[in-house]
């Protein structure tokens, strides 16, 4: 496959799950905003999507209708909503003959309705439904990916970038609120406390996960483990390193065993979750923690770009 | 003897004495379907082309970059008698361009014979020096040509002009085909038309038979495109995946001792065959302009080694410039020694002095073009135009001559075309394509292009056009008579899935 075809599908994978990954934040954001009124909640989201310094050299305020557009309409915002949408839409239609039409029709479509909706996506009645949009068609892009590409090395490279954005997500999730979830075990938490937890747990759709799995209630130092341990759920980090280091396995396997850098740092990443224990990790600190995961997913995608994407 | 008025324009449809018997069943579709039924289907229609993002680019115009060419309902239809007339005369005429071009950039014999005036060859800006003294593999340079036709009557013909660098179009013939089949399946079981799906295949078939002898028996074919803003692109893709071969750009290929690489996932590998969609100009930076970035450093080296096969042919442009096109019938009859089966239109090259004279007096009765030009720009329509525009053309063509050619207006045969206020007959014009490789191989249709304005001649899409489904038909239909249906099948029963959930 051309090296510039990998970085389209690759980028592709990233930007679908960013549109959906900002949906996700913003409803839980405009959730928590409508119960505790306060602004706050709209600065923790910019910060989770790396957002903050861009914001700031525009905006003096976090308020809500600043940071909606910022996040959602600002065509300098990177990991905007529409911007992230269009980046997806521009790296598919560079790489039209390796998608399914399926997958094309999913994005193009998308691209050609959020065009015309977000204008009136940030009104107070516009917003839910836009978001709920957006999410539901992150999903279906992903199901007409998974369920119509040829197991490739095209469908490789997307789900690669797919689960290398989708594992960065939840570590920045879970960073905005490390404070909140490094509580000690059994800790009387705050009605205010509780939401945030909820509202942790409903961004990335686990709500009825953690009931399923600990039958408990809501507790902060389960709810990081949850997030960061747990294989069982899909967007915990350890599912998508786990499925990071097995699909650049199975690229290295298709192209006669040829590895690099990014086959042995993905492999670290998630041997570093596979035998880690939440208590040791919350003990040394939790932000700690985050960061370097971060900062090694950076490290790990520019590898990626340098091995396959930029040859 | 002056044509004073334009004579009135031939119906593809409709005779003196009723409906032609090609188009009979349509006429019947027609009488038939309500206008608010073909209102709802050509919605249909525009959604369908919007969602598989058949658009092509227009940049710098603002508005919406990606734009969608206006897709007519009603088919174009060709009887197989007339088809076949038609498809000798521009195989004929293919062969005959393509015979030039190896004698123009090797023996030069037509040009010793005094048959074609050798400066308008040796000093045309399109005629490149690099391709003398060398013969591409089999021999080929107009792998694709695509033929601009205009009907005039019953059995008339006219080459409009010729493409042989890089005409674009084709994969509306086929996606016009794929829309009519999903929005109208009835009429095609009423009508047998001649398929046009295996373009793609013959295309890939007419690459490999080019590639360089010393290749493996398996060619690598790859098509390079200028990239995503090309108005393009669209094609470029669609037929790079219906051939299964990779749509690269230039900074995806490198040359290495003389040897085209692509860089790929799994390291680099070679390349055969570049169907390129590329302009001369842009090819190669060490052969062409130097600041193009849209090319292959080397490729020309690696092209005149005999490591890779480029079609188009480098240099095929002289055969199709304008002011070249006037000597085409006599191409045919020097190289072939045969009569051309297809006419030209009348052409006036304003660099001839007698021909000038003759423009500059008739000139609100003519059609002046650039020599070099295309797309629909830069273009006089002499009746349609005010005064002060043939003035300002009479002093454009003063200033520089050689820049301008003239033909009359021709009476562009119609077809009837869903407008505004109903059906109207409508101007078109017709674009074959025709492929050479070892033989040469004319798919059945082509791309009709529509005047949508009433009385416009003028069908670029960049100007108004649109286009039409083109049907060649299997057999010529009977002169008149009812529909048969073409066999007697009838649908299989549909199956039910029969296990549920609980049984």
């Amino acid at each position: 496959m051309l090296s510039r075809t990998a970085d389209s599908l690759f980028w592709l994978g990233r930007y679908t799950e960013r549109a959906g990954n900002v949906a996700r934040g913003l409803m839980v954001a405009a959730r928590m905003a409508g119960l505790t009124h306060r602004d706050e909640e709209w600065r923790s989201l910019l910060v989770a999507t790396g957002g903050e310094t861009g914001f700031y050299a525009k905006h003096g305020e976090a308020t809500r209708d600043a940071v909606l557009h910022y996040l959602i309409l600002d065509a300098d915002n990177p990991s905007g909503l529409l911007p992230s949408i269009e980046a997806a839409r521009r790296n598919a239609r560079q790489v039209r003959a390796a998608l399914t039409v399926d997958m094309w029709e999913a994005i193009n479509d998308t691209w050609n309705e959020a065009r015309k909706m977000a204008p009136q996506a940030l009104s107070s009645d516009g917003l839910a439904p836009f978001l709920d949009w957006v999410k539901a068609r992150s999903l279906l892009f992903y199901g007409a990916a998974a369920d119509t590409m040829l197991r490739d090395e095209a469908w490789r490279f997307t789900h690669l970038g797919t689960m290398l954005e989708r594992g960065d997500n939840t570590a920045r999730l879970l960073d905005v609120r490390h404070t909140l979830l490094a509580k000690q075990p059994d800790a009387e938490g705050s009605a205010i406390d509780y939401l945030q937890w909820q509202a942790v747990l409903r961004s990335v759709s686990a709500q009825r996960a953690y009931q399923w799995l600990y039958h408990a209630r809501l507790q902060p130092h389960l709810v990081a483990e949850l997030l960061i341990l747990r294989p069982e759920l899909p967007r915990s980090m350890i599912a998508c390193y786990r499925r990071v280091e097995s699909t650049l396995d199975m690229i290295a396997s298709a192209a006669g065993g040829r590895r690099g850098e990014c086959h042995r740092l993905a492999g670290e990443q998630h041997a570093r979750l596979k035998f880690g224990r939440i208590e040791p990790i919350l003990a040394t600190g939790l932000h700690d923690f985050l960061t370097e995961c971060i900062d090694r997913n950076v490290e790990l995608g520019q590898q990626i770009a340098r091995f396959y994407l930029t040859a | 003897m002056q044509p004073r008025e334009t004579p009135p324009a031939f119906d593809e449809m409709h005779a003196a004495t009723g409906v032609r018997p090609a188009y009979a069943q349509i006429e019947r579709w027609l009488a038939g379907t309500s206008p608010e039924a073909l209102g709802l289907k050509r919605r249909e229609a525009e959604l369908l082309f919007r969602r598989l993002g058949i658009t092509f680019a227009v940049y710098g115009e603002g508005g919406d970059p990606e734009r969608l060419i206006p897709f007519d309902l009603i088919p174009r239809i060709i009887g197989r008698g007339e088809w076949d007339r038609l498809a000798r005369g521009l195989e004929q005429r293919v062969r005959a361009l393509n015979l030039f071009l190896q004698d123009v950039y090797g023996k030069r014999e037509i040009l010793r014979a005094g048959r074609i005036p050798e400066q308008l060859v040796l000093g045309n800006p399109v005629y490149r020096p690099i391709m003398e003294g060398f013969v591409p593999p089999a021999g080929v340079y107009t792998h694709v040509s695509g033929i601009d036709v205009v009907r005039t009557g019953p059995d008339e013909f006219h080459v409009l002009e010729d493409n042989c660098r890089t005409p674009s179009g084709v994969s509306y013939m086929l996606e016009n085909r794929e829309a009519m089949m999903r929005l109208f399946p009835e009429l095609f079981t009423t009508h047998r038309i001649a398929p046009v799906g295996r373009y793609p295949e013959e295309l890939l078939e007419t690459l490999k038979a080019v590639a360089p002898r010393t290749c493996p028996a398996d060619p690598r074919v790859v098509l390079l495109t200028p990239g995503a803003y090309n108005s393009a692109y669209y094609e470029h893709c669609f037929l790079a995946d219906e051939m299964g071969v990779e749509a690269v750009e230039g900074a995806d290929l490198f040359v290495r001792d003389d040897v085209v690489y692509m860089r790929t996932t799994t390291g680099p590998q070679r390349v055969d065959v570049i169907y390129r969609r590329i302009d001369d100009d842009y090819l190669d930076p060490e052969a062409f302009l130097p600041e193009s970035m849209l090319g292959v450093a080397g490729l020309m080296r690696a092209y005149r080694a005999g490591n890779v096969a480029l079609a188009n042919a480098p240099g095929a442009g002289i055969a199709d410039d304008k002011a070249i096109y006037p000597y085409v019938p006599e191409m045919v009859r020097f190289y072939l020694s045969e009569e051309p089966l297809l006419s030209n239109v009348p052409t006036y090259l304003c660099d001839r002095e007698a021909d000038r004279a003759y423009v500059l007096e008739h000139i609100h009765e003519l059609v002046v073009k650039l020599t070099h030009g295309s797309g629909g720009y830069g273009m006089l329509i002499g009746p349609h135009s005010t005064k002060a525009q043939c003035e300002e053309f009479t002093a454009r063509i003063k200033a520089k001559p050689a820049e301008y050619i003239a033909q009359p207006t021709l009476a562009l045969s119609t077809v009837p075309t869903l407008v505004e206020a109903g059906i109207a007959p409508r101007h078109v014009d017709l674009r074959p394509f025709i492929l050479t490789g070892k033989e040469v191989r004319i798919i059945p249709g082509g791309l009709t292009r529509v005047a949508l304005r009433d009385g416009s001649l003028v069908v670029n899409s960049s100007q108004g056009g649109g286009t039409k489904d083109t049907w060649v038909l299997q057999d010529d239909p009977p002169a008149a008579g009812a529909a048969v249906p073409q066999d007697g099948r009838t649908p299989a029963a549909t199956q039910s899935q029969s296990q549920r959930q609980g049984d």
